[in-house]
């Protein structure tokens, strides 16, 4: 190739194209999206008085959030439900509607994820499932879930002699558990595990917003 | 013989000429570069060893997970992608930089200025990097796939990645003759490419947080043309180059290498977004982007059938040629991976295949078994030239090729099998999410098994290099390449 003006024109514009037509462009349409009610009045404006959704995270659920992140959590378990019919999602429970990206824009960093070597986190905090069972999982995922390969974030706990009374945040483990510690001790959460299972809890996907409603 | 591919043979034959004029300035441009592209190619097989040492400890996790769980910094999230970014920024990166820049020096046939650049380029790349995995282990990871180096290594990189294009774009300026081979369009196009995409998503989702998927999208575009429009790039002009230069013969057809620079060019830089398949993002980009991922089957095909009519009849002279024998095993699997690159981006085979091991595996069946296979294979043609001496041991070399060649076969086999297999029980709510889990294990410890043999392969590579480059000795006395099978001779005479 000799003309060289047309190779530099054609490498710059052939991702110039690409980076009009998927970056710029969807910034365009999705950038200037805003929180919602669950329904529009009739003509179209957020009904007055009602929460708006998708709502803005609790302050410790943010601190958990930094700990899901750097801890890669979001390599096993996405945060996204395909519509139903589309892949087993709705069938297995993880949501009552196909997320949309109106739900995502509260979050500073989206992590939809590409893996779920574990189950999608979407809507953890909408299944019946306590913070006592979060720990449980979390400091060992064979005591809720045998057979797991999630890793064990036992790191977060700390083990420490029972001093008069156990403590109330102490973790309850269930009667002959093998992980459970050895007598006169016990299992408390760390800040960051309380943060992280605030985090999980906060994640729910139980509202409707106009383009999808929970039917 | 039409008059322009008869300019890619002149180009390309000067490794086989007898013309004692060109051998003797290609051996004066390999002198200007060689402390720079030794340099890269040394970080490069250190971090190759580095990455595979985090890729068995979390290949070992997924079967394992008390395997070194007692500690924050070897959960299997830190380790994966200490795993990723040594591999595709320090192996990847540094080899390009030591192949891929000395392919374009002898190209631009002219002895490149100011190496000095390069060595503190190298400096700062590896200096990043280092920051940049130890940030990612201790607890400032991003959590943005491809991403994961904190914010404050990567202007590091930024600053190393500025000199290594300030450098690319002199070298091309001061280059001789009218003619640019296509491997200097890869290797030109890419290396502009490569800062855009990653200015662009550092701004976007790390610096100034672009509003809610909108970072998703850019973030897959990003992280999809890594592997297309940098990865790829360099690994085919490597090919370009290679082929030639080892057969003695031209490139089969100058117009098949126009149009599949082209297609690639147009085509692979909209397929990232078939990673949000199913995802909260408009639907009309998913169907471009799994439009432009159908499309570039044009390129494969046509970079295949130009690759594969160049070497026909050759095989045995390939199957000789350390370089070679990777560089055709990295060229088959780059058609192979991109067939099924194409097919998981159609909505009906996604459905099954997002989310799983699949995945992982497509992207070690482009990342190792097309790239990494062909950049072994730019080393192996490109050292002995530099240093002017051959390869110390041709069992190394076979060792290398059957570790890597067995290992990355037994990997994708099997990684392929527990996705496709994960993606069918996943899509039935009948079968509780637990026994997929342990279905996946069996095969997630052959994934082990085949880490070993890469590693095997790995450490093979280096000694061989260290050997090389630090062992005075018998082998240096040698003049004859090393080749890998006895009867050598014919086609390396002329």
């Amino acid at each position: 190739m000799r003309n060289l003006a047309l190779l530099f024109c054609g490498i710059f514009f052939t991702l110039a194209f690409s980076f009009s037509g998927l970056i710029l462009s969807s910034n365009n349409i999705l950038g200037g999206l805003q929180r919602t009610t669950e329904t529009l009045d009739e003509e179209g404006q957020l009904q007055e008085g009602e929460e708006l959704f998708p709502r803005v995270m609790p302050g410790l659920a943010k601190q958990g959030k930094q700990v899901y992140i750097e801890m890669g959590c979001m390599y096993c378990h996405s945060q996204q439900v395909r519509r139903a019919g589309f892949g087993g999602d709705a069938e297995r429970g993880w949501g009552p509607r196909a997320s949309v990206p109106r739900d995502y824009i509260t979050q500073e960093r989206v992590l939809l994820g590409t893996m779920r070597t574990g189950p999608d986190l979407m809507n953890v905090g909408g299944r019946p499932l306590n913070a006592d069972w979060h720990h449980l999982h979390l400091y060992n995922p064979q005591i809720t879930s045998e057979h797991s390969n999630m890793p064990p974030f036992a790191f977060l706990y700390e083990v420490q002699a029972i001093e008069q009374s156990p403590s109330a945040d102490a973790l309850q483990f269930p009667p002959g558990s093998p992980y459970a510690p050895a007598a006169g001790y016990e299992v408390v959460p760390t800040r960051k595990a309380e943060a992280l299972v605030a985090y999980l809890m906060s994640l729910k996907l139980d509202y409707s917003v106009p383009e999808a409603p929970i039917l | 013989m039409n008059s322009k591919s008869q300019t890619v043979l002149s180009d390309t034959d000067a490794y086989s000429t007898n013309d004692a004029g060109v051998r003797a300035e290609l051996s004066e441009i390999d002198a200007s570069i060689r402390t720079a592209s030794i340099f890269f190619t040394v970080s490069s097989v250190l971090w190759l060893l580095i990455g595979s040492v985090f890729a068995i400890i979390a290949a070992i996790k997924m079967h394992h997970p008390d395997f070194l769980g007692g500690d924050a910094w070897t959960t299997f999230g830190r380790m994966r992608s200490a795993h990723l970014n040594a591999m595709a920024l320090g192996w990847g990166n540094n080899v390009i930089f030591a192949v891929g820049l000395w392919i374009m020096a002898r190209l631009c046939r002219s002895p490149i200025r100011h190496g000095g650049l390069l060595l503190i380029a190298g400096l700062f790349w590896n200096f990043g990097l280092t920051l940049g995995l130890a940030g990612i282990i201790f607890g400032d990871m991003t959590s943005v796939e491809w991403l994961e180096i904190p914010h404050y290594a990567t202007p590091l990189l930024a600053f190393s990645y500025l000199l290594v294009g300030v450098w690319g774009i002199m070298a091309f300026h001061f280059r001789k003759g009218a003619h640019v081979y296509v491997s200097q369009w890869y290797i030109l196009a890419a290396l502009f490419w490569f800062p855009w995409l990653y200015a662009i998503a550092q701004i976007m989702i790390i610096w100034f947080p672009a509003r809610g998927v909108v970072q998703s999208v850019t973030n897959w575009w990003f992280a999809h043309n890594v592997l297309g429009l940098w990865l790829t790039p360099m690994a085919l002009a490597t090919a370009y180059y290679l082929i030639p230069k080892v057969l003695g013969r031209p490139i089969y057809s100058y117009y098949l290498s126009v149009l599949g620079f082209w297609s690639l060019a147009l085509f692979y830089n909209w397929a990232g977004v078939h990673h949000l398949i199913g995802g909260p993002i408009p639907v009309w980009l998913i169907s471009a982007g799994i439009v432009a991922s159908v499309m570039m089957v044009v390129p494969v095909v046509v970079v295949g059938i130009n690759h594969h009519m160049s070497v026909v009849g050759l095989h045995r002279a390939v199957w000789r040629s350390p370089a070679l024998r990777f560089v055709v095993f990295g060229s088959i699997s780059y058609t192979l991976a991109s067939f099924v690159g194409s097919a998981m981006a159609l909505r009906s085979v996604n459905e099954i295949t997002h989310f799983t091991h699949l995945t992982v595996g497509h992207a070690h069946h482009g990342v190792y078994a097309f790239f990494t296979m062909i950049m072994f294979g730019g080393i192996y043609y490109m050292l002995p030239r530099l240093l002017k001496r051959e390869w110390p041991s041709a069992t190394l070399i076979r060792v290398h090729f059957w570790g890597s060649a067995i290992g990355i076969t037994i990997m994708l086999v099997a990684l392929h099998v527990a996705g496709w297999l994960q993606g069918v029980q996943m899509k039935d709510a009948s079968i509780p999410f637990l026994e997929i889990v342990q279905m996946t294990l069996p095969w997630l410890k052959a994934r082990s098994v085949s880490g070993l043999f890469l590693t095997v392969a790995h450490i093979a590579f280096a000694v061989n290099i260290f050997w090389m480059l630090f062992a005075a000795g018998s082998f240096r006395a040698r003049t004859a390449p090393t080749l890998l099978s006895k009867n050598d001779g014919e086609a390396f005479a002329k």
